[in-house]
């Protein structure tokens, strides 16, 4: 039996078209467009911070100075980091996808406050501004961490830096603040709370996450400025401070940031596997428990940063049984994401190769963090290219294949056109053979002893730093043929239809691209999200097939 | 998950918010996670307070003698007012006495002006007497080990509690020109309400300072 499927047309109006010209963009409140605005500015930054990874690499291809010299090398580490924590990874899938989807998904108009929405936008672009121009004209070469008494004392102009932290910090909670208050307020009448979407649940823990610790970062942040322009000396032990309080402020916020960045990932993977195994979740309520455990008990791990810098054995192994319970409810999900997938109708495209790739990362990631959580071989691992590796395995590659899953999920809803398929599968692939060609020689490196902050290093390392160069050039060439075909599938790609992926997601109920109100008639959503056992219900079939 | 056939289904509405109530929750949801995350702000202060005052006791305990006790909890009071003046301004709001609220509010905001007035009496006598933090601490009459930090959390945590005072006294003084130009009724005083609130949370900060400093 076979049917004429008439090839979708594009809505004449969508949110893209409603208004025209640059002020209608930069002036609009619409959640859509300050979703692709940060959208656009997310991938600036990343691509400089990209740029300044392969910097690194490059540096690190032989012994001795390669390219640059051992402050610039200090100060291109620091620049990665930075911009790839504060301006990538951690705005990264709340404030362009959430922002675009979570007022759909729950059936609102918009977010709860759509002017503070734009100026989150405008925050974070002046922070990231002045972050950026600091580190370039400052050279600020104390790392992503800004550990006193280093940052205190080094030559290099660190205050700007920590200000544009600061203001991005501000952005950060804005956004937390209005989302929460969103899925409180505007769920549509009907939506209970276990009736909201997967990816929903994820962004709200990680917006009370956002809520609760920036601000301690951000006064942290502010002490330290304080202590470089009147040296207040809360961290100076020469006036009785304690460096340590530092790492103890510090921690409480950075390592919560590490699930700001992980659980909207894990959102974006299970809104992923269900919609290409054409099956409800296992269990939707380990999902959204999981979620909320660890964002809770991610708040009581952060010790397990400082095994090294003088704790109390009981204060470093009850921070080593918390941060392994994070490992437990990590579990979980992957158990479920898995026994999800069995015997499931799989649909091998493009975002489901990144599925893949993050579940191999997590796993593999989570389970190395497992390792670092045990105190006594910490000792051995803390500060060498173990724990390098280890967590950008978990952070960053985890965290880069659910943005990429989601990007290439939900490309045809926000722009109505799809992407070359194959195309797409292929460089998913290429990506996740370079980021495990980065990464898993660093693991090596690091359990052989090599430190990470060096610019040098001994002969006999070179193999395993040449293969990891190898792996971050794969990597770059990747990002680069992705940057060409999405950007060529904005004009050329075939026009998606309404829900190209046949997903029971709520948010494909609306045109792709949708409407500037979202919804041109109120839309009925008759089944649980996620549902896909009710062909009655079945509402459109998939066009990408 | 089992198929249920009797799942009612969810129809989103048509207009942003449903109606005025479901407005105000919202905006009283957001200023709630907003004072959470003031509070959090604080916590971080409250904590290095904590850390010190254990590594430190002594210097803590000795530090409040060298306060002006009387001017802290003058200050209190002031603060204290001004708090009720601005609950009495939403119930005269409530009550639909536009001009009895704004002058309320000009009243509380008068107090705020007090409040930084007599702050800055106490700031002047510590940095005459050289009580200043971090580099600049040369006070003689206080010198043992810690001294120094006390002072230092001193100034920080009020310096940055008086920057919430300057935040709260603008907002109040919006919220006064409002209403007195009439732009709250009975239905429709969110901003005042949201306000409010933001002023009492400035004012309980400073009731946990004022003991930790002045007083313990």
């Amino acid at each position: 039996m076979s049917f004429e499927v008439a090839e979708p047309a594009m809505p004449r109006e969508h949110y893209l078209n409603a208004r025209r010209g640059a002020w209608s963009w930069l002036t609009t409140h619409d959640h859509k467009r300050i979703g692709v605005m940060f959208l656009v500015a997310l991938l600036c930054t990343f691509l400089l911070g990209g740029m300044f990874a392969l910097a690194l690499r490059l540096e690190l291809l032989t012994p001795g100075e390669t390219v640059m010299g051992r402050l610039a090398y200090n100060r291109a580490f620091t620049l990665h980091g930075v911009i790839m924590v504060w301006l990538f990874l951690i705005p990264s899938i709340p404030t362009t996808f959430g922002n675009f989807l979570l007022p759909l998904m729950i059936g609102a108009r918009d977010v709860a406050f759509p002017r503070l929405n734009l100026a989150s936008f405008y925050l974070f672009v002046v922070g990231a501004v002045m972050t950026v121009w600091a580190i370039l004209e400052g050279g600020v070469d104390t790392g992503w961490t800004f550990y006193t008494p280093y940052s205190t004392a080094t030559g290099t102009d660190v205050l700007p830096v920590l200000m544009g932290v600061f203001v991005v910090g501000f952005s950060t909670i804005l956004s937390g603040l209005n989302f929460i208050t969103t899925v409180h307020t505007m769920r549509a009448p009907g939506m209970g709370w276990m009736r909201l979407p997967l990816f929903v649940w994820a962004i709200y823990g990680t917006s009370i996450i956002q809520v609760l610790a920036t601000p301690v970062l951000g006064m942290v942040l502010l002490l330290v400025a304080l202590e470089r322009v009147v040296g207040v000396g809360l961290f100076d032990p020469a006036r009785g401070g304690d460096p340590l309080l530092y790492q103890h402020l510090f921690w409480f916020y950075s390592h919560p940031a590490v699930y700001i960045m992980i659980l909207p990932g894990m959102g974006v993977i299970s809104e992923a596997v269900s919609a290409f195994c054409r099956k409800n979740p296992i269990s939707y309520r380990v999902l959204v428990w999981s979620t909320v455990g660890i964002a809770f008990v991610g708040f009581l791990t952060w010790g397990h940063h400082m095994f090294v810098s003088g704790q109390s054995v009981l204060g470093a192994g009850t921070f080593s049984i918390l941060s392994m319970l994070v490992a437990i409810f990590t579990a979980l999900k992957i158990f479920t994401w898995t026994s999800t997938m069995y015997r499931g109708s799989i649909w091998m495209c493009t975002p489901f190769t990144y599925v893949l790739g993050f579940i191999f990362l997590l796993f593999f990631g989570g389970m190395s963090g497992v390792a670092v959580a045990v105190t006594s071989a910490d000792l051995h691992w803390h500060d060498t290219y173990f724990v390098v590796a280890h967590f950008h395995f978990i952070m960053v590659g985890a965290s880069l294949m659910a943005f990429l899953a989601g990007l290439h999920y939900w490309f045809p809803k926000m722009f109505g056109r799809c992407y070359p398929e194959g195309l797409g599968v292929g460089t998913a692939v290429l990506i996740i053979f370079g980021f495990i060609t980065t990464f898993l020689p660093q693991f090596l490196l690091g359990n052989m002893g090599m430190p990470r902050r060096y610019a040098d290093y001994p002969e006999h390392f070179q193999p395993l730093h040449v293969a990891s160069t190898a792996g971050a050039s794969l990597l770059g060439f990747g990002f680069l043929i992705i940057a060409a075909y999405l950007g060529w599938s904005l004009r050329h790609g075939r026009v998606a239809g309404r829900n190209p992926w046949g997903s029971r997601g709520y948010e494909w109920h609306s045109d792709s691209p949708p409407p500037e109100a979202n919804f041109h008639e109120p839309p009925v959503f008759p089944y649980r999200p996620h549902d896909y056992s009710r062909p009655d219900l079945q509402p459109e079939v998939g066009h990408a097939a | 998950m089992r198929p249920e056939a009797s799942l009612p289904p969810v129809v989103p509405q048509a207009g942003h918010f449903g109606d005025e109530a479901s407005r105000q929750d919202a905006a009283h949801l957001g200023m709630w996670i907003f004072i959470a995350s003031e509070v959090m702000l604080f916590t971080a202060l409250f904590t290095a307070y904590a850390f010190y005052r254990y590594a430190y006791p002594d210097a803590f305990h000795q530090g409040r003698l060298h306060m002006e006790v009387g001017l802290g909890t003058l200050n209190t009071y002031v603060l204290v007012t001004s708090s009720i003046l601005v609950a009495l301004a939403i119930s005269a709001v409530r009550a639909g006495r536009d001009l009895r609220a704004g002058g309320l509010l000009l009243g509380a905001l008068a107090l705020g002006v007090v409040f930084l007035f007599i702050k800055g009496a106490e700031y002047t006598q510590h940095a005459h007497d050289g009580a200043l933090p971090g580099a600049w601490y040369d006070f003689e009459a206080f010198s043992m080990p810690g001294a120094s930090l006390f002072f230092t959390l001193y100034w920080v945590m009020t310096g940055v509690h008086a920057v919430h005072v300057l935040v709260g006294m603008g907002v109040l003084s919006t919220l006064a020109v409002r209403a007195l130009s009439g732009h709250f009724s009975v239905a429709y005083h969110t901003p005042l309400e949201l306000g409010g609130m933001y002023w009492h949370l400035v004012d309980i900060v400073w009731l946990f300072l004022w003991p930790l400093l002045y007083l313990a």
